[in-house]
């Protein structure tokens, strides 16, 4: 997987999956319903984030649900990376499932909004461009990463579905 | 099975993914016993992604699937979404099939699908619930829930085990409620990649319906799950739901020198009523606090999977009693499934309801996730018997949920603002 390189946009600890995805918007088609992720945190977020950009958080990120709308914001936005001091269990798991590196930085506070970082989620290094700092993370356990270069959980079924079936004849 | 001593959660986790042990932190592949899906995150989901991968459902028959997010159907969308659930289990065959019967989490248990042993995955964070009858269940997102649909298999990271002992007796007015508020608060909500295990005399003494409190709200916990260990009520409840346990089913229990994580000992006999303040569930205290802080509510909310069970009717039911609520707020009902509504119309809790002046709603998550009735408007204030409060919850950003136990909230109900229970048993 190719290094990202983006603008950091900030966000606290405990940020959950209804603020993510508000229920209000359940019904609405998916690609509608993303432009209000997080809207109630910071309205500028969703309008303002360009394909690449890196989220970057506090402690939980993603608690509650498990809703995938939550992390589809993510996706949907086109977020290429998101760092934060610890993650959710479902989301984390929702987050890769879609293709979006997600990576435990201890660190994430010293990182402030607006600044460009490079992430290596295979060589595990998070590079702070803006401070001249440089951190380095846990890298994604190989299965993880094997799944998330294959474009996510679909593209991976895909391969397997595809494995399998030339397997029959055995 | 291997003689290192092992948890609950390591013993089941071990024989689903076929291997003799497992230790914290291993990344196994397990078998699937019963994957559960529902209509909001479910059916639309799932369906569209079958047909792309051009495959079918592993096996009809461990799949359950429920409708309980979006019924009854308040708006044209929402109905849309139900008649996809339907047309999805009429295509795939799916015999286990609750349409408007309760909410999951009440119906998977009240059909008899949870046996202790068992490895479930539901496509809901508080699948956890399942725990209580001594299995393993937890949430996973819609696309995973593809994937077990489709191979019967799923990854996971063998958790840690907490373990969380309570002992002695609640005093009145107290319910397992208010154990979860305050662990939310002791605990905090970040325990990803941990296991809850509940034990002591307390948690044997509690019957199912007060059991499920515990392991449902480990997902305020923000843990993969929550167990315990299964005993004589555990097996009666499974009987009731026309199942019957396994032999072995006592036998799944973690052995005396299993190691945990960390070991909380808590006194039941000293815990006091709750409430937890917007926005989260651990912003938790004494109900007593509140109770000097006036907090005027608009409405009280009895709902959930984790709060609108036949014991939590009848908490309600002695709250308010020859009482009536108060004028300016409301107080709203929605009883967790059909069964429990039947229940609770025959043994009079709906009339005492009615009497005080609460709305009956009907079984559903409801105004739970602001998906149904009861959905809040701006600036407005709620104490709800739910499991969540996050900013926005249960309907406009601008309202606030506090959390309670159904004793809690029916007698603020009554008070028309935050109160101690205990002063009205
Ligand atoms: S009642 Fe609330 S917490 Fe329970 S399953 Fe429904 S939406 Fe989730």
């Amino acid at each position: 997987m190719s290094v990202i390189n983006g603008r950091v946009w900030k966000f606290g600890d405990e940020i959950n999956t209804d603020v993510m995805a508000p229920g209000i918007y359940f019904k609405l088609p998916i690609e509608e319903a993303i432009k209000h992720c997080l809207e109630a945190v910071d309205p500028t977020f969703a309008p303002g984030v360009q394909p690449g950009d890196v989220v970057v958080a506090g402690r939980n990120f993603g608690v509650g649900s498990a809703r995938e709308q939550a992390a589809m914001g993510f996706s949907g936005l086109q977020v290429g990376a998101i760092l934060a001091v610890s993650f959710a269990r479902i989301f984390y798991r929702n987050v890769l499932n879609l293709g979006v590196p997600a990576l435990i930085l201890p660190e994430a506070g010293e990182i402030a909004p607006g600044d460009q970082v490079r992430v290596d989620p295979v060589a595990g290094r998070v590079e702070n461009l803006t401070q001249d700092k440089t951190y380095a993370v846990e890298p994604l356990p190989p299965h993880l990463m094997e799944m998330i270069n294959a474009g996510g959980l679909m593209p991976y079924l895909k391969t397997r579905i595809a494995g399998e079936a030339t397997h029959d004849s055995r | 099975m291997s003689n290192t001593p092992a948890t609950l959660v390591e013993k089941i986790i071990a024989r689903a993914a076929g291997v003799e042990a497992v230790s914290p932190g291993e990344i196994v592949t397990c078998q699937v016993d019963l994957a559960m899906i529902l209509d909001s995150g479910g059916p639309r989901r799932i369906w569209p992604r079958l047909k792309e991968l051009g495959v079918g459902v592993w096996d009809p028959e461990k799949i359950v699937v429920v409708a309980d997010h979006f019924v009854p159907a308040t708006d044209p969308a929402a109905a849309a979404i139900l008649k996809l659930t339907r047309e999805f289990v009429a295509a795939y065959d799916i015999a286990h099939f609750y349409d408007m019967q309760g909410i999951c989490h009440v119906v998977l248990p009240e059909h008899g699908h949870l046996k202790p042993g068992m490895f479930c995955c539901g496509g809901d964070s508080h699948s956890t619930n399942a725990g209580a009858y001594g299995c393993y269940m937890a949430g996973f997102g819609a696309i995973e829930m593809t994937g077990v649909l489709v191979t019967g298999e799923i990854w996971t990271v063998v958790p840690e085990t907490i373990r969380v002992d309570w002992s002695g007796s609640f005093g009145t007015g107290v319910a397992a409620k208010d154990v979860m508020l305050l662990l939310a608060r002791e605990l905090g909500m970040d325990n990803a990649f941990k296991a809850i295990e509940y034990g002591g005399d307390t948690v044997r003494g509690l019957p199912m319906a007060e059991r499920v409190v515990l392991t449902n709200m480990a997902a305020e916990l923000g843990a993969e799950t929550a167990l315990i260990e299964p005993d004589e009520v555990t097996l009666a409840a499974i009987r009731a739901a026309g199942a019957e346990p396994a032999a072995d089913a006592l036998t799944w229990r973690s052995d005396p020198q299993a190691r945990y994580q960390a070991r909380h000992q808590f006194d039941a006999a000293a815990l006091q009523p709750q409430v937890a303040a917007p926005h989260k569930p651990s912003n938790s205290g004494p109900a007593a606090d509140f109770e000097r802080d006036h907090i005027r509510v608009d409405q009280a909310y009895i709902g959930a999977c984790v709060g609108a069970k036949l014991s939590d009717l009848h908490m309600v039911a002695e709250v308010l009693r020859g009482r009536q609520v108060a004028r300016g707020t409301r107080l709203m009902v929605a009883p967790a499934s059909n069964r429990i509504m039947a229940e609770a119309a025959a043994d009079g809790t709906l009339a005492t309801i009615t009497a005080a002046g609460g709305l009956l709603l009907s079984t559903g998550c409801g105004a739970c996730a602001a998906l149904g009735a009861g959905i809040l408007a701006e600036d407005e204030v709620c104490i709800s018997s739910t499991n969540r409060n996050f900013q926005g919850r249960m309907g406009a950003n601008s309202s606030s949920v506090y959390l309670g136990s159904p004793y809690t909230v029916a007698a603020s109900a009554v008070a028309g603002r935050i109160v101690d229970p205990r002063n009205l048993l």
